[in-house]
């Protein structure tokens, strides 16, 4: 058959590539600026949530997300001296890339590594919450794995004694649905608000435990729920908690807040 | 092969179903139908692929040589995932986080290549359109059927809207925590070939 000379093998092969790849990099790069709309908004509109700006599953427009979002100051944080880093705009900081990369992240040791995080960025994102000019939450970026999947979100503390927990948010897992993914659950998301972290020696105290928490105890205030069915997520977000929350990572952040006051 | 067009289109549906009858795409159906939002996007994105894929190939079915006809028929496919998923991504965006890798691996979802080599090799443009059009509504005619019994026990909601109160929020439905996981499609599936098989008895093979 004439179709099946080299020439016409040849020459069909290049068609078919042509028009395809006009196609896809058409769309890609026609997209690609709703798409970045979209990224940033997915990612204020967690801000905004785990900030208790704005509810779980609301739907909010574009320029509601915005206007709340105004309230919100991004900073950099360097982790090793809890210090403000003010050479990196905040803005365009992205965490998540910088800790893959190895000029800007270093390795967790093993032993110390309870979240799994392997690496992390030497320098941390936080936002500030505030409400008529106070400073009201201080909003922390976390991440560790889970049973599937690493898990990103963010834990808002009050300003006020940086101990007392807010809102506890995830913005991507891939855990199972219905057991582990009910971390998005906005019933156990209520759960957190008034938990405090630490306890009187300033040491990471907060847990996830199996079962329901028996009011009344003393530490009640540090515990919440476990999901059920989903004993291994559960664990994660506790570890990563205590990772981040700890000496390890936020831990100098948080004491020079406590000493100097929020700003 | 029926070559009627109102046999085309309407035979996939339940006479020759791929999921049911030639047990094809059965990953996706699995991992999709947990819930009904995201099996629905699925099935809309499967219809687009399926049939423009069928077309394509039909237009070009009399050029391709037969030794390369595979590779070409999988660039088409994987093209026109890609442009799916990058307009899922920018004008979906949270359907598009769930789905996930699932939209990649329409690629690799055997009824769109399966009816590229069976049907729109030998077809014109039209009727490869109507089979195409018929092969993945019947792929979605599974997928809902599924994603509606999963969702519907599984969460006790419809479309994310709650239908049975749950017994952790104070009501009186404790969720089948089975249902959410991948197996469930697979019983939920096993039943529905046995119900069509019972109804239409001429797709139980011959012992």
């Amino acid at each position: 058959m004439a179709n099946d000379s080299v020439g016409r093998t040849f020459s069909v092969a290049l068609g078919v590539c042509l028009v395809c790849s006009v196609l896809v990099s058409a769309a890609a790069v026609s997209l690609r600026p709703t798409q970045a709309i979209n990224k940033t908004l997915d990612k204020k509109r967690n801000i905004l949530m785990a900030a208790g700006l704005l509810k779980s599953g609301e739907v909010a427009s574009g320029e509601r997300v915005e206007e709340l979002y105004a309230n919100i100051n991004p900073r950099v944080v360097d982790l090793a001296s809890g210090e403000y880093v003010n050479e990196v705009d905040p803005v365009a900081y992205d965490q998540r890339r910088a800790a893959k990369d190895p000029a800007q992240s270093k390795v967790v040791p093993a032993a110390i590594d309870i979240a799994n995080v392997k690496r992390r960025a030497l320098h941390a994102s936080v936002y500030l919450v505030s409400q008529k000019g106070k400073i009201k939450k201080v909003i922390l970026p976390v991440h560790g794995l889970g049973l599937w999947s690493t898990l990103y979100g963010f834990v808002a503390l009050d300003a006020r004694d940086l101990n007392t927990i807010r809102g506890l948010v995830y913005y991507e897992h891939a855990e199972t649905p219905g057991l582990g993914g009910e971390v998005d659950n906005p019933s156990w998301k209520a759960l957190w608000d008034g938990k405090k972290a630490f306890d009187e020696n300033g040491a990471v105290r907060i847990e996830v435990i199996r079962g329901k928490v028996v009011p009344g105890r003393p530490e009640t205030q540090y515990q919440v729920d476990g999901l059920s069915g989903a004993t291994i997520t559960s664990r994660g977000v506790r570890d990563m908690l205590r990772y981040w929350l700890g000496a390890e990572a936020f831990g100098p952040y948080l004491a020079k807040l406590k000493e100097r006051g929020v700003s | 092969m029926a070559d009627k067009p109102r046999d085309v289109l309407f035979r996939p549906l339940f006479d020759s179903n791929p999921i049911a009858l030639l047990s094809l795409g059965i990953c996706s159906a699995l991992a999709v139908t947990t819930k009904l939002e995201t099996a629905s996007i699925m099935c809309l994105a499967v219809i687009f692929v399926l049939c423009c894929s069928n077309v394509a190939v039909s237009l070009i079915r009399n050029f391709i040589p037969a030794n390369i006809r595979i590779i070409v028929e999988m660039t088409i496919i994987a093209s026109l995932v890609i442009v799916v998923d990058q307009f899922l991504r920018a004008y979906a965006f949270e359907i598009s986080k769930q789905l996930s890798v699932f939209v990649g691996l329409i690629i690799t979802n055997c009824i769109i290549m399966g009816r590229a080599e069976a049907f729109a090799l030998q077809n014109g443009p039209g009727l490869s359109f109507l089979d195409g059009l018929g092969n993945a509504l019947g792929y979605s005619v599974i997928l809902m059927v599924v994603g509606v019994l999963r969702e519907l026990f599984g969460s006790g909601s419809l479309f994310g809207v709650q239908m049975f109160a749950l017994a952790a929020e104070g009501g009186w439905y404790a969720p089948n925590g089975l249902m959410l996981l991948p197996p469930s499609a697979f019983f939920i599936i096993g039943v529905f070939i046995w119900a069509l098989r019972s109804w239409k008895s001429e797709q139980v093979e011959e012992e």
